[in-house]
């Protein structure tokens, strides 16, 4: 694949004991672009995500991200800590549950990485982060504690937490799923601008409008393998499998203008 | 019967008692420092994939939970040196026994604070890159800690406890003063009265705090 390509898997297998979860999964994503990736609840969607940034180590396969690759065919070791965390270091991801640290105010969340991991002066980084909060439209939230923010307000400050470390590419695992449903559109909005600005992201989400409005491609999964791929509209739209027109038959009447 | 009641006496015995308080609280407090550190390292075996090292860790935790602290001070004092030739003195004998039993409960109670951080969290923090040093110094052990503390406070007032168990080896701690003191007094009311109402006064105010920390962690 060219170089134009930000991140790219090719032949990625995982199992957990015997049951296969990755069945040989090979997909790129274009830099600048935005994918989603859709299906059924236990598909795979989350282990192939977090393959991507090696929070699970796949079995098989090669794994690029920008410059950086790892191949896990037969005969490699894997890598270890300071590789791993490198590796990681790249890449930033959002989880359905937020996952902000508890014991942090907000702008020591969106500190953590640039300080603990980078090394950035503690100043500088308070200079980030507070101009990401601004960002995320959290600007007075900068010395709240996380628990006294709403679900869609603890995204935006995991989202400015992941961007605090200039990652080249962005990772959502449904990033709405866990939020009350007027709390959605904020995020959504966010993650909008995100786009606009030509950030690299491969999001997994259940909502199908946004995938067709603000994602350029669309993945669908099922059982381990990517059944079919294409431009989001058609995908959402019309899509050529059956399987896929399955799924999304569940979703009809969330296919509204996002 | 009338009992004459006669605490007096017990003032020329000052020196002696200070001697034990000094021994019991050297020994609480040396013991559990250093059971911290090698239930630290208990903790992390377990928590690593060292199958072996877990194998062993958890051997020797089962024996120091599952043996009376009496026998095992016995063992070490008067068995060990049969096996290993090296003769301990008393003290070095308890010291090593108090360390190894509370770093098997030291060990658990780490351990189990560790665990009980929410998977998210490591997740969260491996996203950003850091390393496993950073993961754990940054994100996991402080919310952990706060979760251990209590139980650990709670676990120090039974290593005080304990300590009281080392007179059987001649160390000079409270109690062994206070059997000091009966046998040239013959005055074992008093006395023990004495060596009970010192034991309460050091561990009244240490278990008020592990109840009111207890009590701010739970809300
Ligand atoms: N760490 C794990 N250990 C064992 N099984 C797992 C683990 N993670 C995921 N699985 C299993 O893998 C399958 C796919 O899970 P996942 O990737 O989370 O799917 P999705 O995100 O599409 O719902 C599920 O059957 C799940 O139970
Ligand atoms: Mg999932």
């Amino acid at each position: 694949m060219s170089a134009q390509t930000m991140i790219e898997l090719v032949g990625v297998r995982k199992s957990f004991g015997k049951l296969e979860v990755l069945k040989d999964i090979t997909l790129g994503v274009a830099k600048g672009s935005v994918v989603a990736l859709i299906g059924p609840s236990g598909s795979g969607k989350s282990t192939l995500l977090r393959s991507i940034n090696l929070l699970t180590v796949p079995d098989q396969g090669f794994i690029r991200v920008g410059e950086q690759a790892l191949d896990f065919t037969g005969g490699h070791r894997l890598p270890g800590d300071r590789e791993l965390a490198a590796f990681r270091a790249r890449t930033g991801m959002v989880f359905q549950n937020f996952n902000l640290f508890p014991h942090m105010s907000v702008e020591e969340n969106v500190m953590s990485g640039p300080v603990t991991v980078l090394r950035m002066p503690k100043a500088e980084a308070r200079l980030l982060a507070h101009g990401l909060l601004a960002k995320v439209g959290l600007a007075d939230k900068a010395a709240a504690q996380p628990d006294k923010l709403s679900g869609g307000q603890r995204q935006r400050v995991a989202i400015a937490r992941a961007l605090a470390m200039k990652p080249e590419v962005m990772l959502f695992d449904e990033a709405t799923s866990a939020l009350d449903p007027e709390l959605v559109g904020e995020v959504l909005a966010v993650i909008r601008s995100l786009a606009a600005e030509g950030m690299t992201m491969l999001l997994v989400t259940h909502e199908m409008a946004f995938a067709r409005d603000v994602a350029d491609r669309v993945v669908f999964m099922r059982d381990g393998c990517v059944v079919e791929e294409g431009p989001a509209r058609q995908m959402i739209e019309a899509p050529s499998q059956p399987a896929t027109r399955a799924f999304l038959s569940h979703f009809h009447n969330g296919l509204g203008p996002s | 019967m009338q009992y004459q009641w006669d605490f007096g006496f017990l003032l020329q015995y000052k020196g002696l008692i200070g001697v034990g308080i000094l021994y019991t609280l050297g020994f609480t407090i040396g013991t559990v420092v250093s059971g911290l550190v090698v239930g630290c390292m208990i903790a992390l075996a377990r928590l690593s994939n060292m199958r072996i090292a877990t194998a062993v860790m958890t051997g020797i935790i089962e024996i120091f939970r599952c043996t009376p602290v009496l026998v095992q001070l016995v063992w070490v004092y008067y068995a060990l040196p049969i096996l290993t030739g090296i003769e301990l003195s008393p003290s070095v004998a308890a010291f090593i026994t108090l360390t190894l039993y509370g770093a098997s409960f030291f060990g658990e109670i780490i351990r189990g604070g560790i665990i009980s951080v929410d998977m998210g969290q490591w997740d969260a923090g491996r996203a950003l890159g850091m390393r496993r040093h950073q993961l754990m110094g940054q994100v996991i052990l402080p919310q952990a800690f706060r979760r251990m503390v209590p139980p650990l406070v709670n676990q120090a007032v039974l290593q005080l406890k304990n300590t009281s168990l080392l007179s059987v080896l001649a160390v000079p701690d409270l109690l062994y003063q206070g059997q000091l003191i009966t046998s040239a007094s013959y005055r074992p009311l008093e006395t023990y009265t004495m060596i009970a109402v010192i034991y309460f006064i050091i561990l009244f105010p240490l278990t008020r705090f592990a109840h009111r920390l207890e009590a701010r962690m739970s809300h």
